[in-house]
């Protein structure tokens, strides 16, 4: 007996009792699309997370200062100088304020993040203007009301031509005075949705104590370890303990992204992994039912001539392919479950080769390992008795 | 061709041994139509099993076409039964989800025949046993006698110097069990050996040979009456 007999012989048993061939590949088919699903979103979470923090440039480094409330402070020209300090390490910093409040454009309300920045922020991010031009050191020092918008506004409420409308910010009518380029897809709450003002006109439409967050750039992407180096330095000496901040290179952050989702990543499938393997007892099980039953067969065979070998390649051929069968319908319900999680995560999914190939190759190793033992079991009966086995 | 030798089958059961089969030579030449009578527990299945190369005996050499077939391993059994032996059962055993085709065919697929030859060698022994025109139909839908003649035609598929026949007419009506006792002497004019097992004096008489086994040993070795009476075969 060939595989292809033992395989066409394995497809008729299977048909034979297509429900219980359905519930025994369950297990394998939610454990191989939980292995995918998990891997793709994942994936995803992980990708979406690098996009941003790439479109702040792999080259950053960022600070947050938090409020000592004494008079050990610092201040803003005191960070900014320490690239004039460093030139051949530190390119270009700018503070970070998050302004609270809500901007509209006539009577609309806008979702949009309103962000307080200086004069070099196009030096620390990737960002681009597309169209008019960026804050200059002018608007930073008098505080003028003016503001750079994201595509989406431009787009949703300006056909395009933002330059010069105005919008109001808490009451305060700003100036629009240019237009960063697309960088996500022009949608609501993308990051194309944003507003940038000069950080000191934060202060004057909204509650502002202290500017607590800065970026910084280097010069090179390798630089990053130096320019992080200098930052601290300079802190410890102003507030005498490493308590009251954290400097955060973006070549660590990446790091740290990369390595928590590979924990989480494991974890996950490990969690998948234990179904998989729950799936495969199942079928064990269902193959032993399946020897017992088929007993008065096995011997019938065995008359006519079958090895042990025979009998073993049909059982382990059976249960190879109810957990393959299993593991097919498992690669494609979870190709479309991540797809559609992805779209209603607003994630871009891209199912796992990889992911598919391993969760493909262990369903079906567990087919035939768990299918072994009742196979095995199968092969050894002794033909005289299982002819009498009714 | 088939050659017992001082066969014993001792089965030991706590301290008491069972003796299915003491001590029993028997030789039996191709050709020959040879019924083994015996009341249950008289160890004729024990002997039929031992012919049949489903089981070893404790002691004593059993050749099988020159072959010996007493220290076989299971596998090298398995292929003696696939080539040399064709199994006639009561219960017929056929496989209930195998068409007639497929159950005809399953000793050929264990001979490692390409699919071809399969069809056409089990086509020409449904056609000896008149049933070449069910061939898609499933044991389930024959009546008894019409279930017997598929597994004759099974056992006959793969040409087999012997034809081992374990009671086949038990579960069959008396009409139909002539009928396929007719058939079996048929297939012995046309040249095959035969060997019947059964507890029924009347059905062994139909064969041109008895031996009778009693307590594991033959106790009695002649010709049929048909054969005494001087009847042609």
């Amino acid at each position: 007996m060939n595989f292809k007999q033992s395989f066409n012989l394995a497809i008729k048993s299977l048909a034979a009792s297509k429900m219980r061939a359905f519930l025994t590949m369950l297990g394998i088919i939610i454990g191989v699309a939980a292995v995918i699903i998990l891997v793709s979103l994942v994936d995803g979470f992980k990708n979406s997370m690098l996009e941003q923090f790439n479109s702040i440039g792999a080259n950053t480094i960022s600070v947050s200062i938090r409020s000592r409330g004494g008079t050990r402070t610092v201040n803003v020209d005191e960070m900014l100088a320490l690239c004039d300090e460093h030139p051949d390490i530190l390119l270009a910093a700018t503070p970070n304020v998050t302004a609270t409040g809500t901007a509209k454009i006539g009577t609309e309300d806008l979702s949009s993040s309103i962000t307080g920045v200086g004069e070099s922020y196009l030096d620390v991010t990737t960002s681009e203007i597309q169209q008019g031009r960026f804050l200059t050191y002018n608007d930073i020092n008098t505080r003028q009301k003016v503001c750079i918008v994201g595509s989406y506004i431009s787009k949703e409420f300006f056909n395009g031509n933002a330059v010069d409308q105005t919008l109001k910010i808490n009451g305060n009518t700003f100036k629009i005075v240019g237009v960063f380029e697309e960088v996500a897809d022009s949608t609501e709450g993308s990051s194309d949705d944003k507003i940038i003002i000069p950080y000191t006109t934060v202060r004057s439409i909204t509650q502002f104590s202290f500017v607590s967050s800065y970026t910084f750039a280097t010069v090179d992407e390798s630089l990053s370890p130096q320019g992080k180096t200098i930052i601290e330095n300079f802190l410890l000496s102003i507030f005498a303990s490493d308590s009251y901040y954290t400097v955060m290179s973006m070549a660590e952050m990446l790091d740290m992204v990369d390595t928590l989702t590979s924990q989480i990543t494991l974890i996950l499938v490990g969690i998948a992994g234990i179904s998989l393997l729950v799936g495969g007892i199942g079928i064990m099980n269902i193959m032993l039912v399946s020897v017992t039953e088929r007993t008065r067969e096995i011997g019938i065979r065995k008359s006519l001539g079958a090895r042990r070998f025979d009998i073993m390649s049909q059982f382990v051929v059976e249960a190879a392919t109810t957990s393959a069968v299993g593991g097919v319908v498992g690669i494609v319900l979870g190709i479309v479950v991540s797809y559609v999680a992805g779209t209603l995560l607003n994630l871009i999914i891209k199912p796992s080769y990889l992911a598919i190939l391993i969760a493909f190759t262990f369903s079906a190793a567990i087919g035939i390992m768990f299918g072994y033992f009742p196979a095995n079991k199968a092969a050894k009966l002794n033909p005289i008795d299982a002819l009498r086995h009714d | 061709m088939i050659d017992l030798k001082d066969i014993y089958k001792i089965y030991v059961d706590g301290d008491s041994e069972i003796r299915a089969l003491d001590g029993v030579s028997l030789h039996i030449d191709k050709g020959e139509f040879v019924a083994i009578v015996g009341q249950s527990g008289s160890g004729k299945s024990t002997c039929m099993n031992i012919i049949g190369c489903l089981d070893v005996p404790t002691s004593g050499t059993y050749k099988l076409n020159g072959i010996d077939a007493s220290t076989l391993t299971e596998d090298e059994q398995a292929q003696i039964r696939n080539q040399t032996l064709g199994f006639i059962f009561q219960q017929y055993n056929l496989i209930p989800k195998l068409n007639l085709l497929e159950n005809v065919e399953l000793p050929l697929i264990y001979r490692g025949y390409p699919q071809k030859k399969r069809h056409e060698l089990a086509i020409k022994s449904l056609e000896r046993v008149g049933l070449v025109d069910r061939i898609k139909k499933f044991p389930s839908q024959l009546s008894g006698g019409q279930q017997q003649r598929v597994s004759i035609a099974r056992a006959l598929a793969g040409n087999p110097s012997v034809i081992l026949a374990d009671e086949p007419t038990g579960a069959l009506d008396s009409k139909t069990g002539l009928e396929v006792l007719k058939f079996l002497k048929q297939l012995n004019k046309e040249g095959n050996t035969i060997v019947l097992i059964t507890h029924d004096n009347g059905i062994a008489e139909q064969a041109k040979r008895i031996v009778r086994i009693q307590d594991g040993k033959i106790i009695e070795d002649r010709p049929s009456q048909s054969v005494q009476q001087g009847g042609l075969q």
